[in-house]
């Protein structure tokens, strides 16, 4: 329907698993976790060199982007301007600060300074995409999914966004979890519509933000 | 000076997390930035801590760094002219 609001593809990075569209898509049980996104960038044949360079949580971030996006998002949509990009987490950047801090007892690292925000990983994915719409990093307790429909609904509604991709990118030490959605706006009769395209797709409702959340941690 | 290169080339690589590059993708006069290697503006900091922590030099003139971090040979040179006992 015109003007409806979906999620039009969704993925999830926890627990040594990466799952697209709730379907589990590449697991590595044994590795620890910088060897995990290692291993699953290298499974999804990505090259993108930067992607050594990035922090753990920018690492996450981007690889959960790279994973919701391909086959499922078609770049040639938007307006650069029409993309944005919505996260949260609970622990913001703490992982690169304290990696940081450390460094500063012998000699600053400028390379781990400049991830030591959490609104980097939002960053990353820009620059790979060229999105150059709203986006904003949020810190809670715990994913928000009534925070995150609200917020998300009322950039769309308001023709700030057309399409966002938003979610939970949260890692501490060996922790990590990552759900994205790609959430975009209908633009005609039948568009994004499950009857009439891929399955996955969903109302971009609270009740189907939480059900993705939950099955794509595992 | 041979040594000194390969020995630059090894510390880039992990200084830079090039973890793509092995030392021998790094031509000795092969530009750094930009066309070469594609190094950015944080890269090169990385190489001015890399400079104090490896070889105890400090960069002293800013305006040098274009010069000096041109290519792995050019950072042999200026270690060599600043610590002339490493070769």
């Amino acid at each position: 329907m015109p003007g409806e609001i979906y999620i039009t593809a969704s993925s999830g990075i926890s627990q040594h698993r990466v799952f697209k569209n709730q379907l589990p898509a590449y697991d590595n049980p044994d590795a620890d976790m910088p060897g995990f996104l290692m291993a699953a960038y290298h499974h999804f044949g990505i090259k993108y060199p930067k992607f050594y360079k990035m922090d753990h949580l920018c690492k996450l971030g981007w690889l959960a982007s790279e994973v919701l996006l391909k086959d499922s998002f078609d770049e040639l949509r938007y307006q650069p301007e029409e993309m944005g990009i919505i996260l949260a987490n609970a622990s913001s950047s703490l992982d690169a600060d304290l990696k940081y801090f450390e460094s500063t007892k012998e000699f600053a690292s400028p390379a781990l300074f400049v991830y030591t925000l959490p609104n980097i990983v939002i960053g990353e994915i820009c620059i790979k995409h060229k999105f150059k719409g709203e986006n904003a990093f949020f810190i809670f307790e715990a994913f928000d999914a009534d925070f995150m429909e609200k917020y998300v609904r009322n950039l769309i509604n308001s023709n700030i966004l057309q399409a966002c991709i938003c979610g939970w990118v949260e890692l501490i030490g060996e922790e990590y979890r990552a759900v994205l959605f790609l959430v975009e706006k209908a633009r005609g009769p039948g568009d994004h519509e499950p009857e009439f395209t891929q399955q996955g797709i969903m109302l971009f409702t609270q009740e189907n933000l939480n059900k993705i959340y939950h099955l794509e941690n595992g | 000076m041979d040594k000194l290169i390969q020995d630059l080339k090894v510390q880039i690589i992990a200084q830079l997390n090039l973890q793509d590059l092995k030392p021998e993708d790094i031509g000795d006069d092969q530009p750094l930035f930009v066309e070469g290697l594609g190094l950015d503006s944080i890269d090169a900091l990385e190489l001015i801590v890399l400079l104090q922590k490896q070889y105890k030099i400090k960069l002293s003139n800013a305006e040098d760094g274009p010069k000096v971090f041109r290519s792995v040979r050019t950072m042999a040179e200026y270690i060599m002219e600043h610590q002339p006992q490493i070769s």
